[in-house]
């Protein structure tokens, strides 16, 4: 991974994260690294506080929830920033697609207002389409859609929105096994096509080999025995 | 961002808009209560009107007929509504009961009230249907039936009209207690089905329905509108008596009437005092019975009675309102034919011109507080979620003190206090007042289905870049299309059925369905009665039918044409 991780300022940096639920900490300190191109999983028992750990980093925190230290993406410290100017993409376990809106409708949701003119947006959405194997779903309506084609369409629309990170909250617990393979494959080879900094938090171990990055293993006291703090010469190995 | 400065005082605004009205309109009525109404010349503090007020003949049966009724009404709605739900429990009856809540909600009580008349009166359909081959009266019996000496009629009137609300608020209420699983668990152990749920689900269903169960006993302890048509008037319940004196041509009775408005609001505390009392013991007595063990029958003769009962209640109301246009479309109907011999349009042409003129008021009226209602409402509940707020115990209170401030204690002082703001008599102050109704009805009916929308569906978009205002206007509100018109039309159903408020923010200059078909209820025609009455019912009625077709009308084509694709 030091190949892709050229210069310390790139990729995803949690620096002594902490989350608390008034005076207790469920959380933290958490201190790591995401390059470019990687995956890191963090794992750990359900309650745990792994999704809010996600929230924080894309800024939707539950406001009774407190979350301290630094999160720092492409060298920029983003965490006072509010979520939708921080481009960090995240996938939940529940596709989510707008039920209100037909599959290109989805899609258009997703991408940046910057590309112009319906005929441009219209190309971007049939190439992302085409590209999941998926243009003739163009018009549908996406509960007419199957679990996996709607999971994929669920990840196009965030690569859409050209996030500089991606966070996967479990979005392979629902998947039956032989699909889950699958997804889980589209969805890393397309973060790492991408470069994208990637923080997958789950609990099934299959997930985690499959990621292939580092793995780190939080407790149900919220702790992090291996998490390495991030700085000049600390580097998830 | 300016708009989410906006939004942050949103909720602050909303409770001064209909909470301000309120405990002015208190402060307005209890000082000429105590003789402080500088304008009619009371400018020292007394209690002579008190004095005055407890003189008044028929004062005692006045107090008699309000807490007999009041009290009746409540009790027999409550433990109709929870033996309904312990014994049909996710039966099928529920769900048919559940699509027919809505309407029965939307119907206005004065419509329920005149339809229910012209069913039970001596000359009603009722007696019409067994005379005289059954009963040999040739002529309708001299017996009261309506406005009867113990106000049985407006009792039953109150009944009707509670229970579909009630039974909505507890079916709401069921959702969020996990009722299947304290069922699951308690007929796993032995429990009938009637006896599981009221030992396993009603203790903690009880807590979520008080308010409005409270709610409940207030109205029906202060009700007018029906009062004035089925319930006796020599002396009338108490409110209705208030509402005479302030009508009174001898100015001097404003004091009075304020003293017994007065009244009226420390009976209503008075009895939701005793009633919490009375929760008191029955819980003591209720965990005793808990404790004792007994596993109750099949419950049987519970669901078959209370079956039998809801339905009649259901049939009633509804064959009140079909007599209701039967009378408006009548010629000659006479006593004791069973429908009428002759049908004509003739009172509909007749009216024509002045209904169109008060259904033009109700509308838009109605259409206005709605709306403002709605609006207020959302960017309360999106106020709430942005800023992670949730609704307290004390809010909801806040939220229910319309409904629990019985209307004539306060719409006097109201009134005072547009004419001193010099809004009196003005649409404005009419959409007010009937906004201070609409607001908490929007806000219970909507609050529940903004919140329960899954969060991560906003989280979602917040993360593809939109703005919070993009999330509100393209995904929240689209995805709660159907609650959101659903709740204009409760709003507008509520706006409608409001008399008092008519009355007095209206300050006469403005009628609708309402004030109109109460009005010709003393002594009007059948017939023209029947022409206000079913359009009151019928305005309601459209509005919820409106509510249900147009997201079909507005996503129903291309959600078709997305289905044929998919099917293709």
């Amino acid at each position: 991974m030091s190949v892709v991780n050229l210069s310390q300022e790139h990729g995803l940096i949690l620096s002594q994260v902490e989350i608390r639920h008034a005076a207790r900490r469920l959380l933290g300190p958490v201190s790591l690294e995401v390059p470019p191109g990687e995956v890191v999983t963090v794992m750990g028992p359900s309650g745990c506080g792994k999704s809010s750990l996600l929230a924080l980093i894309c800024g939707t925190l539950a406001p009774a929830l407190s979350g301290s230290g630094r999160v720092l993406l492409h060298g920029e410290d983003i965490s006072a920033r509010p979520p939708e100017t921080r481009r960090v993409g995240i996938l939940f376990q529940d596709d989510l697609l707008f039920p209100h809106l037909s599959v290109a409708g989805n899609l258009a949701f997703g991408l940046p207002p910057a590309v112009h003119g319906r005929q441009e947006r219209r190309e971007r959405i049939e190439a992302a389409l085409a590209e999941a194997d998926m243009l003739s779903f163009y018009d549908r309506d996406p509960a007419t859609l199957s679990g996996g084609q709607r999971a994929r369409v669920a990840l196009l629309r965030t690569l859409l929105s050209e996030p500089r990170a991606l966070l996967l909250d479990e979005p392979f617990a629902k998947l039956d096994v032989a699909l889950r393979a699958r997804f889980r494959a589209f969805v890393f080879d397309h973060a790492r096509a991408q470069g994208l900094p990637t923080l997958l938090v789950t609990h099934d171990p299959q997930d985690a080999a499959d990621a292939g990055g580092p793995r780190l293993q939080i407790d149900a006291e919220g702790h992090i025995p291996g998490g390495r703090p991030a700085g000049r010469g600390h580097r998830p190995a | 961002m300016p708009r989410r400065g906006l939004l942050a005082y949103l909720p602050a605004l909303t409770l001064a808009l209909f909470l301000a009205p309120v405990a002015t309109g208190l402060v307005g009525t209890w000082l000429p209560a105590f003789g402080y109404f500088p304008t009619l010349g009371g400018d020292s503090l007394t209690l002579k009107s008190w004095f005055v007020l407890f003189a008044q003949p028929g004062l005692g049966e006045s107090l008699r007929l309000t807490i007999l009724s009041g009290f009746l009404a409540t009790l027999i709605a409550f433990l109709l509504t929870i033996l309904l739900l312990a014994a049909c429990h996710g039966g099928r009856l529920i769900l048919v009961l559940r699509g027919l809540m809505a309407p029965l909600i939307a119907v206005p009580h004065a419509a329920v009230a005149l339809g229910l008349a012209f069913l039970i009166a001596p000359s009603g359909w009722l007696v019409r249907l067994v005379s005289p081959w059954a009963t040999g009266w040739q002529l309708p019996p001299d017996v009261a039936t309506v406005q009867d000496p113990n106000a049985l009629a407006l009792t039953f009137g109150l009944v009707v009209k509670e229970l579909p609300f009630l039974l909505l608020m507890t079916l709401a209420a069921l959702e969020h207690v996990r009722a299947e699983e304290r069922l699951a668990v308690a007929r796993s152990l032995g429990y009938g089905p009637v006896t599981a749920w009221l030992k396993a689900v009603l203790p903690a269903v009880y807590r979520q329905i008080r308010l409005p169960l409270y709610a409940v006993l207030a109205y029906a302890l202060s009700v007018v509108d029906m009062a004035l048509i089925l319930a006796p008037l020599t002396p009338p319940p108490l409110a209705v008596q208030v509402l005479r004196w302030f009508n009174d041509p001898d100015l001097s009775m404003r004091f009075v009437a304020a003293a017994g408005a007065s009244l009226q609001l420390l009976i209503v505390a008075g009895s939701i005092a005793l009633w919490r009392l009375g929760e008191i013991v029955v819980e003591r007595l209720g965990r005793a019975w808990i404790a004792g063990g007994r596993r109750g029958g099949n419950g049987r003769i519970t669901r078959l009675l209370t079956i039998c009962l809801v339905q009649g209640i259901v049939a009633l109301a509804a064959a009140g309102l079909l007599g209701l246009a039967l009378w408006s479309v009548t010629r000659r109907w006479r006593y004791p034919d069973v429908l009428p011999s002759a049908f004509s349009l003739e009172t509909w042409a007749r009216q024509a011109p002045e209904v169109a003129a008060i259904a033009g008021t109700t509308l838009a009226t109605g259409l206005a507080a709605a709306a403002i209602a709605l609006v207020l409402v959302l960017g309360c509940l999106e106020n709430e979620q942005r800023r992670g707020l949730s609704l307290t115990n004390r809010a909801l209170w806040l939220l229910y003190t319309p409904l629990l401030v019985p209307q004539v204690a306060f719409l006097f002082g109201t009134q005072v206090l547009a004419i001193q703001v010099g809004i009196d008599a003005t649409w404005l102050a009419l959409v007010w007042s009937h906004l201070l109704f609409v607001l908490p009805y929007v806000f219970l009916t909507l609050g529940d289905s903004y919140r329960a929308l899954d969060e991560r569906y906003a989280r979602t978009a917040l993360c593809l870049g939109a703005r919070p205002n993009r999330v509100f206007w393209q995904v929240k509100l689209p995805m709660l299309l159907r609650p959101v018109l659903f709740a204009l039309a409760v709003g507008f159903a509520v706006s409608v059925t409001q008399y008092l408020p008519t009355l007095f923010a209206g300050g006469g200059r403005f009628v609708t369905l309402t004030t109109e078909a109460v009005g010709l209820a003393a002594g009007g025609d059948r017939r023209v009665i029947g022409v206000y009455a079913f359009l009151q019912a019928l305005l309601p009625l459209l509005g919820f039918a409106g509510a249900l077709a147009l997201p079909q009308l507005l996503l129903g084509p291309r959600a078709q044409r997305r289905n044929l694709q998919a099917a293709a």
